[in-house]
């Protein structure tokens, strides 16, 4: 294995806000719910926030579609808890004018004519604007006695195309609106994002596509200031060759008469198709190993450290998210 | 459960569109291409419009930038009987294009250069979706092609493209606009008082927040366009009669995947409801098990050989082709809940390639694959 695994660093361990981004495909919204879990080990509170529309944390955690508030949805041994917040644009711009304009009930009445979806039509930006907003509203929330309400937040952030201008645009909001409650707002939104309390993490599977977009993302990502986090192996499937039988076999050369004898010491007599079956899904297995190992060198570049999570066969439902919430905690997710 | 015969499908003369659609990261560029390399070597004039290729799968098919026209696909080893044309969209263009028919050149001049259509042009979500059915209107009536393949854009949701036009109309509708910057008008009854009222104090905080000078651009780009409205909304209108035309059918595209079945649910579910005419379901890069040996079997002599300490190489054999079972199990099972819930979708199945595809031999291999199927 070429990548070093260094699993979480020091540095990602005082982040308090854990954005999650990947590929489509990567499976990214399994991972933030694997991570929100992880960190609530030991008593921690957790909010996981979603921003995409989709109610991918209710299916996630085989719930109710979420409302516009935060819900419980799992709790972890120790006392730990996970909330979600599925956030609402709409919700959101109509809470965000209420902190400076009393617009009453006829708020409701303007969301019924599409007033807001034409308003976030009208500056692309806004939504994201808002999402942002929201999400640095969560991380800096405290209660009575000064505490955060949430030790940690972990959003399922937008895909690694879209991610750094989400995660910017408040900063290229700012210059539109020089005045008024957008600029109070996102000062604290922009040193939020780009400081140690925030870290960008990268889901991707062992493919061209998914490690190729991750690695443009981490340059991104750096060249906006903005602090990659850890890159997490996703969907990782079990390698079987003896290391120095990958190269001949990915060739096509698989030695069919050794592993036919093999076969016949461990009892099994195979008829020629299904020895030939045999080979063919060697040779497609070890294709794979190698394309994997390529991906791994590529993502060793970007030196970052990578946790690694297991395929689960059998799908992923509530009980598999622990199990690979489990193995993040191994690997030294805090 | 029946089976997609996509061999009969682009025979068929009847057949003019083919929209491949499904969500993000499923294939469906390469599916696109795939079908399209074998219906022109199978005898049809085809043109393929893709939206965003990866690289390499560009330059496969002749593609080394956008081209807002098809452009004959000129490969070697490539000499199909009916002949293919390929083309990226150039959504930005499209739109520029499309203006400037409607508006006659000096309103069109006032349209291009207000920084509003620039952001609507080139990052409203729908405008892509919106774009490459616009193109889709332009490739059909150009009447040039015996069979069009449509790409569609990599939407968050696979439904995206059908609602964009409609989305797109909404946000340059001039009544909006009008509210927000026109000025309130007093009078009338009680609540429509009190709504514009709010609206007033919702203008002067929406223009807080998206800038005034933003809400004024806006206005003027409304105006300029006003009078191109109707005409866009006919087209977007003639498209969508197009896409529920006898001669247009819809392959929906998935990866064995819970997120993609659910997404092709939802789609299929959307077509019958738009009544849209739904060919069936491709389920792309499939693991069927090669060799039929039960995997407890294998599992038990691997462990054998193992514990004996002999033939790697075989006791290896075996682990990979049990972990294979287990998933090819998976996928089956993915694919039996989707066609619990729509049993009258017929399927195709596309094993995976061991590798990424860039050259026409593996789209012609996925062709292959693809029509495989039914036989």
């Amino acid at each position: 294995m070429t990548t070093p695994v260094v699993g979480w660093t020091e540095q990602i361990a005082r982040a308090r806000l854990h954005v999650v981004s990947g590929k489509g495909g990567t499976g990214k919204s399994t991972v933030a719910g694997a991570l929100a879990l992880a960190l609530s080990t030991g008593g921690r509170r957790v909010l996981l926030v979603e921003v995409e529309g989709r109610q991918g944390i209710a299916q996630l955690f085989d719930t109710q579609p979420l409302p516009y508030s935060e819900e419980k949805v799992a709790t972890t041994p120790g006392g730990g808890e996970v909330r979600a917040l599925h956030v609402d644009v709409e919700a959101a711009l109509m809470e965000y004018l209420a902190m400076f304009y009393n617009l009453g009930f006829a708020g409701r009445t303007l969301r019924k004519m599409g007033a807001i979806e034409f308003a976030t039509t009208l500056a692309p930006g806004l939504r994201d604007v808002l999402l942002t907003g929201k999400i640095k509203e969560c991380v800096t929330r405290t209660d009575d006695t000064g505490r955060h309400v949430y030790d940690a937040v972990v959003v399922d952030a937008p895909p690694t195309g879209r991610i750094v201008k989400f995660l910017d645009v408040t900063k290229a909001m700012a210059d539109l609106a020089k005045v008024g409650p957008i600029k109070g707002q996102s000062d604290g939104v922009v040193r939020l994002l780009h400081s140690g309390d925030t870290a960008v993490h990268l889901v991707t599977l062992l493919e061209e596509m998914p490690v190729r977009e991750t690695v443009e993302a981490v340059g991104e990502l750096d060249g906006a200031d903005l602090r990659p986090g850890a890159i997490i192996l996703n969907r990782v499937r079990p390698h079987r060759l003896p290391t120095r039988s990958v190269t001949a076999a990915a060739d096509g050369r698989v030695d069919a008469g050794r592993v036919r004898d093999g076969l016949v010491a461990a009892g099994l007599a195979l008829a020629d198709d299904v020895v030939e079956g045999l080979v063919a899904e060697t040779v497609e297995h070890a294709v794979r190993v190698q394309a994997e190992q390529r991906a791994r060198e590529q993502l060793a570049e970007v030196d970052l450290p990578a946790v690694e999570l297991a395929d689960l066969v059998d799908g992923v439902d509530p009980a598999a998210l622990y199990e690979l919430a489990e193995a993040m905690v191994e690997q030294g997710v805090r | 459960m029946s089976v997609l015969d996509v061999d009969a499908l682009i025979d068929d003369p009847r057949t003019h569109v083919l929209v491949c659609c499904g969500s993000g990261g499923v294939g469906k560029t390469t599916t696109a291409a795939s079908i399209a390399v074998r219906a022109a070597e199978r005898g049809r004039k085809t043109v393929v419009l893709t939206i965003d290729p990866a690289r390499r799968l560009a330059q496969a098919l002749g593609l080394e930038e956008l081209g807002n026209t098809p452009k004959q696909v000129a490969v070697d080893g490539f000499t199909p009987t009916g002949g293919l044309s390929a083309m990226m969209l150039d959504m930005r263009r499209t739109f520029d294009d499309m203006v400037i028919a409607h508006a006659g050149e000096v309103r069109a001049d006032e349209v291009l250069s207000n920084p509003f259509y620039k952001t609507i042009s080139s990052s409203f979500s729908g405008t892509q979706e919106y774009m490459a059915m616009e193109k889709l209107g332009q490739l059909a009536a150009e009447g040039t092609w015996d069979l069009i393949i449509v790409d569609t854009p990599p939407s968050r949701s696979a439904l995206d493209f059908l609602d964009a036009p409609q989305r797109l109309s909404t946000a340059l509708d001039g009544r909006m606009i009008k509210l927000l910057t026109g000025p309130v008008k007093a009078g009338g009854w009680g609540l429509r008082k009190v709504v514009s009222g709010a609206f007033g104090l919702f203008a002067k905080a929406v223009s807080t927040i998206v800038g005034g000078q933003l809400l004024a651009d806006a206005s003027a780009f409304v105006q300029a366009f006003d009078g191109m409205f109707g005409g866009f909304r006919e087209r977007a209108r003639k498209t969508y009669e197009l896409l529920r035309s006898s001669g247009t059918a819809f392959i929906v595209v998935a990866a064995p995947e819970p997120d993609a079945l659910r997404e092709a649910s939802y789609f299929v579910e959307r077509l019958e409801a738009e009544s849209m005419p739904l060919a069936g379901l491709v389920v792309n890069r499939t693991h069927p098990v090669l060799a039929h040996l039960p995997s407890a079997k294998a599992l038990a002599a691997a462990e054998n050989l193992e514990a004996a300490g002999k033939a790697p190489l075989a006791s290896a054999v075996l682990r990979l082709h049990a972990d294979r079972v287990a998933l090819a199990q998976r996928e089956r099972r993915l694919v039996n809940r989707f066609t619990k819930a729509h049993p009258s979708v017929a399927l195709a199945h596309v094993p995976a390639m061991a590798t990424d595809v860039h050259d026409i031999h593996g789209l012609r291999a996925i062709g292959e694959r693809l029509a495989g199927s039914a036989t």
